[in-house]
């Protein structure tokens, strides 16, 4: 377990306050200047060193991130846009940091503009966290009246200015493409990549895009060190992580610990356990509603970091952790997890508009036991068709739940859906995946 | 996708207030000169809270002129993105989190009390005409589900009676203290708190 002075996000649990005076006191904002001074290079070649991987789900190396910003400043102005659109069912991390830790985050977006030479920085909240946006909002005043913001941030000679930008509730804005569309305010429909936003983003010019917790990571590890970052967890999924755990647990939480902590001790240590004991789960899904789930082997051994999720056929994600015990019906909950992704498709590729449709459709049907025993090959078949042919991973994010589900609980859903399709029994109805549409009247 | 539905009833003109347009013009200048259609969804947001939390198709064409942009561009903004309410909804509206893990810890029961003491559909106004509710997805505070929104607050750590009390205070006109309602203050375990002790008691 990590000790507690290692844990970056001291006020995880506002012990303190988030005020500048008491973020100051656990360390913030502290030798800035000095920080900056080493310039860009050191600084890009520390997270670099740290082996700082995103915290929003994608886990890309920050430090080659900021390498792909253009050395110098052409015409064209760089932007730093920071992805607070947290919507991942599952995940709210960054909803505490924008409530408990804004200096983090601020001192954070100094840093990282600095680096990648933006002098102005938006921040992404989704609409719904409107109290959060106003703490960070009451922060960032904070920090301009300190001088921290603005001409001469924080004695650095760097000019910053940080704006608030509210989405208002779309998931797809948590892709980095969307979310640069719906500033440029448009419909937050990705775009295509390449060109990558590094290069042709935000009103055509050069934009770095990060999610909160890693830009508030930044700091403490220039601090510290990228070598003490790199020594916590293991080569390439280094440093610490808050984890979300959420569910049919005693007491779900977040938690700030080290990568590559074993799922069980997550749940079992800081959850309190699973709600009927750890013999009652039936399954978790480690990082996010989009990662594929993993049934109760696998939670036995499994480490929570990136390459071991992958090496286990599912992803680490945003790390929020979703435990469903036996009292639950899976494939109801998968059914709303589809359901979730047909709502919150952006329509602009049809196998996504149309297949995640489909994909609640058939689940709904599954968990209440009224579709054909084909229909879970069919089901498969579907996400097939999905994943890999829609612009952003959006076809990926919606897929692999139901593709995880039938992995591990196939016997399940067929054990469930025994019949044989309505064809076979020669009536008189063309054959089609919307066959209840012909049956129910309100369908 | 979802599918938004724009009322029939639809008021002649929309204008901003002075306060409105003095914030409308500063949000408008935290984005570089000839972006202002940047501004758009931080304005329809505004004309929402201005015209009883839903937007008139007139307040479009006013956001449309006022940014120097395409009628059309405000439309589909206003028709993608899903906060903004395109036909009128309650003075208190209740948008319950139903997705996963919400649903985990009973989201359908508070679903149900909605249903009893709200109104039996989605979106219709309760009978004295102040309320009414909505199943929503995700709201980003899966730790401390099951959970609403109440307006711009959340209501966190509910149970169907806890939701039944807050649902009488509303009716009474009383706005209850917004938060967790099993008394926690942050997304930290409740009695098996293992990490930083010593903060605890500083």
């Amino acid at each position: 377990m990590l000790e507690d002075k290692d844990r970056i996000f001291q006020n995880l649990y506002n012990d303190f306050g988030a005020d500048l005076a008491s973020a100051k006191q656990r360390g913030d904002w502290k030798d800035t200047k000095e920080i900056c001074d080493k310039g860009r290079e050191w600084i890009i070649n520390e997270i670099k060193t740290s082996e700082l991987r995103g915290r929003g789900g994608a886990g890309f190396p920050t430090g080659l991130k900021w390498s792909f910003a253009p050395k110098e400043v052409g015409s064209r102005p760089h932007y730093l846009v920071i992805n607070a659109d947290e919507s991942e069912p599952g995940t709210c991390k960054d909803r505490d940091i924008l409530r408990f830790e804004p200096h983090k985050l601020i001192e954070g977006c100094l840093i990282a503009s600095y680096a990648v030479n933006a002098h102005k920085c938006y921040v992404y909240i989704r609409g719904e966290y409107f109290n959060e946006g106003q703490k960070l909002q009451t922060a960032i005043d904070e920090a301009y009246k300190d001088g921290l913001l603005g001409k001469n941030s924080a004695g650095t000679d760097w000019e910053l200015d940080i704006y608030i930008h509210y989405g208002a509730g779309a998931y797809i804005c948590g892709e980095e493409t969307a979310l640069l569309e719906s500033i440029e305010g448009k419909k937050g429909q990705p775009r295509l990549k390449p060109p990558f936003p590094a290069l042709i983003g935000l009103y055509g010019c050069p934009t770095i895009i990060n999610n909160v917790e890693t830009i508030s990571v930044v700091p403490t590890i220039l601090r510290r060190g990228g070598k003490w970052f790199s020594s916590l967890g293991r080569p390439k999924n280094t440093g610490s992580k808050i984890y979300c755990i959420s569910g049919n647990v005693n007491n779900p939480c977040n938690v700030e610990e080290e990568m590559g902590i074993p799922l069980k001790e997550l749940i079992e240590k800081h959850a309190g356990g699973v709600i009927g004991g750890w013999d009652n789960l039936k399954a978790v899904i480690p990082g996010g509603s989009s990662m594929p789930l993993l049934p109760k082997e696998t939670c036995e051994t499994i480490k929570m970091d990136f390459d071991a999720c992958v090496e286990n056929k599912t992803g680490l994600g945003t790390a929020g952790i979703v435990v469903i015990n036996k009292d639950q019906d899976i494939i109801k909950c998968m059914a709303r997890i589809a359901r979730f992704y047909k709502h919150e498709s952006c329509g602009q590729c049809t196998p996504c508009r149309e297949g995640s449709g489909w994909m609640w459709r058939m689940l709904e049907r599954m968990a209440k036991g009224e579709a054909t025993r084909d229909e879970v090959d069919m089901l498969l078949d579907v996400t097939k068709q999905i994943e890999g042919h829609t612009i952003c991973a959006f076809g990926e994010g919606s897929s692999w739940p139901v593709q995880g589900l039938i992995r591990n609980f196939k016997d399940e859903i067929i054990e469930r859906n025994k019949f044989d399709p309505i064809v076979k029994k020669q009536k008189d109805i063309p054959y089609l995946v919307d066959q209840h549409l012909l049956e129910k009247e309100n369908a | 996708m979802a599918v938004k539905k724009i009322s029939k009833v639809q008021p002649e003109k929309f204008e901003f207030s002075k306060k409105n347009k003095e914030t409308a013009d500063s949000i408008i200048k935290n984005y570089p000169s000839g972006k202002q259609q940047s501004a758009v969804m931080a304005l329809l947001y505004l004309a929402q809270k201005q015209n009883d939390n839903w937007i008139p198709l007139s307040a479009m064409k006013y956001i449309a002129k006022y940014l120097d942009m395409p009628y059309i561009k405000v439309y589909e903004v206003a028709t993608f993105y899903s906060m903004y309410n395109l036909t009128p909804v309650g003075k208190y509206f209740f948008q319950v989190c139903t997705t996963t893990p919400c649903m985990l810890r009973g989201a359908y029961n508070l679903v149900d009390v909605c249903k009893r003491k709200i109104s039996e559909e989605e979106n219709c106004l309760s009978e004295d005409g102040k309320t009414s509710w909505l199943e929503v997805e995700c709201l980003g505070a899966c730790v401390n589900a099951p959970m609403l929104q109440l307006n711009e607050d959340y209501y966190e750590d509910l149970d169907p009676i806890k939701l039944e009390q807050i649902i009488d205070k509303i009716s009474n006109d009383e706005v209850p203290q917004p938060g967790s309602y099993r008394g926690r203050l942050s997304s930290e375990p409740e009695n098996t708190r293992k990490t930083l002790i010593g903060n605890k008691d500083a």
